[in-house]
């Protein structure tokens, strides 16, 4: 996984709250059997005006000018601001590869659904918790300043507004040292593989039926 | 000692080690595994070329994928069929101990076919690239969703790192009136805390009248628990437990039964226990219940109406209102009873098991599908529920009144295959989501117990199925 320390990015804002997985990826793409290329499939049913099939060419498809990520100052955005339960629904990973894929490192919202906020994590995408006032405030400070770019410090745990405003976050600090590290989770835990073995002996004794 | 939840007891009898930060890897029992969310994770283990740890605990089917009809004609879109192939491959190249390939007699929806086959035991640790695992909870087992990477972990490790979640009491006292089912129960209680009300919580659902449920209604309110943002939803053990569980494939036998159900019997939480939340209602106020909008908790009684936004004075809620009622087709004010539906959906995790089939059938048995309902299907859970159904003669009832009969799968749950709504279809599921979109792109969801969506069927609108 890609190491994540500092971000420093444009940020755009989805004014919505509850945005579920169908809404990030429909699942229509979800056939892919690969882990990259949803980008042009982020958020498809609210980008484009038609309605769109695994293997379409994005440049012949009618984009929604009313969206905003189709707005030409959000171009390049690297930082989604978000609203409360972002994330809900499936357990879809292709959520986080899309966002990432389009070009998101980190969102910022008042809240997440569980399951997204984990599989966020192991794919090096950094879901910020922020109160909602200061989402509040950063939606209308967004809307009202184009070229806005915001500063994620995971080092410091800290949100920084163009204004010099900070706002602090926390991170368990296991998640935060994996990302900070860009560790493999997997290689992780197999360094405790003779106490898994244990626990596992332990268990194969007590509750046999477990393992016929 | 302390008295404990039986949420503490599931945790602490699978946390393998912990870090100083309170991270627990967490030891998995039964990895379920489907073609959707399988295919990065096994190679992600190629590529890192590392082995399963152990396969004996992974039981797989293909369901998202596959058709509902015609199945001599094998799957026609090529992307689906190379996901359920790379499944099949993945099954040949790794093992499994239990793997129901489409066309197979028992396969069927994952979350329907683990219990059914006694996969999932009271006590274990079930996880499944699906959110819809918190079913399995319904067994008093610890069973949750996750994701791709997670699948990756589990395979390769048979663990998980995690962080204790908070606890909720979920508490339905007294007895539910006629005609009134499990689906209400769920669909009133994330009416009442909201798509996030759980979220960081595992929510433990009590009282007489879930007591009072069957295995199969258990199960379908745990299937909903992470409806209401719990990953995990689970009901202690009891008698009905044991006896679902007694005679399964996959359920243990002579000694080790006996040895099982004595510890199974300790599953429930200990008198005294604290949990961090408790929620109460009366099953007597619940009625049947039917979402009007676009998240599950956008839900009423089938005698209400829908909401007013004007009356409404939090921006932020007023203006979701609006927007779910204008993707709904739907005016502010209108009762429930008088909106018409376009399609019929009954099948999913949530409600495809037999019981539900029988309730549906119940009602639309001596009756015909309302002639403004342009397509009405049943999709049982699993090809064992639909041979159940076929021996009690339910397909005949279905098909007389005007059902479609179908091949068991997730089908229009999330419209990955052929069965969808066209944009601007309304339709009367017993499915688990009315996101926008999800029953195909423009589709108009609204989400009810199987009792409700045969009476909506045979009306053409919503009716109270307590009236028919
Ligand atoms: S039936 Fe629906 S909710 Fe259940 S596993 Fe299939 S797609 Fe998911």
């Amino acid at each position: 996984m890609e190491k994540f320390t500092i971000l420093q990015g444009l940020a755009a804002p989805l004014d919505r709250p509850n945005v579920d997985t169908d809404a990030i990826i429909p699942k229509q793409f979800l056939k892919s059997i690969k882990r990259s290329g949803f980008g042009p499939n982020l958020f498809d049913e609210w980008r484009y005006m038609d309605h769109g099939e695994p293997g379409m060419d994005p440049a012949t498809r009618v984009p929604n000018p009313n969206f905003v990520l189709n707005q030409p100052r959000y171009r390049g955005a690297k930082i989604l601001l978000a609203r409360e339960n972002f994330g809900c629904g499936s357990s879809r990973e292709h959520a986080p590869w899309a966002l990432m894929d389009f070009g998101f490192r980190a969102v910022i919202a008042p809240s997440y659904a569980d399951i997204f906020f984990n599989n966020s994590f192991k794919n090096g995408l950094l879901p910020v918790i922020l109160p909602a006032g200061v989402v509040d405030r950063l939606f209308l400070e967004v809307e009202a300043t184009p070229g806005y770019q915001i500063t994620v410090d995971l080092v410091a745990q800290k949100v920084a507004a163009p204004g010099g405003q900070t706002f602090d976050f926390t991170v368990d600090a296991f998640r935060r040292h994996c990302l900070l590290e860009g560790l493999d989770e997997i290689g992780l835990t197999l360094k405790h593989a003779d106490v898994i073995r244990e626990y596992e002996d332990r268990r194969k004794a007590t509750q046999p039926w477990l393992y016929v | 000692m302390q008295p404990q939840t039986l949420y503490d007891k599931l945790w602490s009898s699978h946390v393998v080690r912990e870090e100083a930060d309170g991270t627990a890897l967490i030891y998995i029992d039964r990895h379920l595994v489907h073609e959707v969310t399988s295919p990065q994770a096994f190679e992600g283990l190629k590529l890192a070329g590392r082995k399963p740890w152990r396969i004996d605990s992974v039981v797989a089917t293909a369901d998202h994928n596959t058709p509902t009809k015609d199945w001599d004609q094998g799957i026609r879109d090529p992307i689906s069929r190379l996901q359920v192939e790379t499944l099949d491959a993945n099954i040949r190249e790794f093992g499994a101990k239990a793997y129901f390939p489409f066309l197979d007699g028992r396969q069927g929806i994952v979350h329907v076919i683990g219990p059914e086959q006694g996969a999932t035991l009271p006590g274990m640790t079930v996880v499944c690239g699906d959110s819809h695992t918190s079913t399995h909870g319904a067994f008093a087992a610890l069973a949750f969703g996750i994701g791709t990477s997670e699948v990756e972990h589990v395979l390769a490790t048979q663990c998980l790192n995690m962080k204790k979640a908070k606890s909720m009491a979920v508490q339905v006292d007294g007895v539910l009136g006629k005609g009134v089912t499990a689906k209400d129960i769920v669909l009133a209680v994330i009416g009442r805390i909201g798509t996030a009300g759980g979220t960081g919580y595992a929510i433990e659902f009590g009282g007489a009248a879930i007591r009072g449920l069957s295995m199969e209604g258990r199960m379908t309110l745990c299937n909903m628990a992470i409806e209401a943002g719990a990953r995990a939803g689970m009901v202690a053990v009891d008698d009905k437990t044991i006896e679902y569980l007694r005679g399964r494939t996959f359920s243990p036998k002579g000694d080790l039964w006996d040895r099982a159900v004595a510890h199974w019997r300790t599953l429930r939480t200990d008198e005294g226990a604290q949990y961090d939340k408790v929620v109460q209602l009366r099953a007597e106020d619940i009625m049947p219940q039917v979402t009007w909008g676009t998240s599950p908790e956008m839900v009423d009684s089938v005698l209400a109406s829908t909401p007013d936004p004007q009356k409404i004075d939090d921006p932020v809620r007023r203006q979701s209102v609006e927007r779910a009622l204008q993707y709904m087709g739907l005016q502010a004010n209108m009762p429930i009873t008088s909106i018409r539906i376009d399609k019929v959906f009954i099948g999913s995790c949530t409600n495809s098991r037999i019981e539900d089939l029988r309730a549906a059938a119940d009602v639309v048995k001596g009756r015909r599908v309302a002639a403004s309902v342009k397509l009405a299907m049943v999709v049982p859970g699993s090809g064992l529920v639909k041979r159940q159904a076929e021996s009690e003669g339910l397909d005949r009832v279905f098909r007389e009144a005007g059902f479609e009969w179908r091949e068991p799968g997730c089908s229009m749950c999330l419209a990955m295959n052929d069965d969808r709504l066209e944009a601007g279809e309304r339709c009367a599921s017993t499915s688990n989501r009315n996101f926008e979109g999800r029953q195909g792109a423009g589709g108009r969801t609204h989400l009810v117990s199987p009792a409700m969506a045969a009476a909506a069927a045979i009306a053409g609108r919503f009716v109270d199925v307590r009236q028919l």
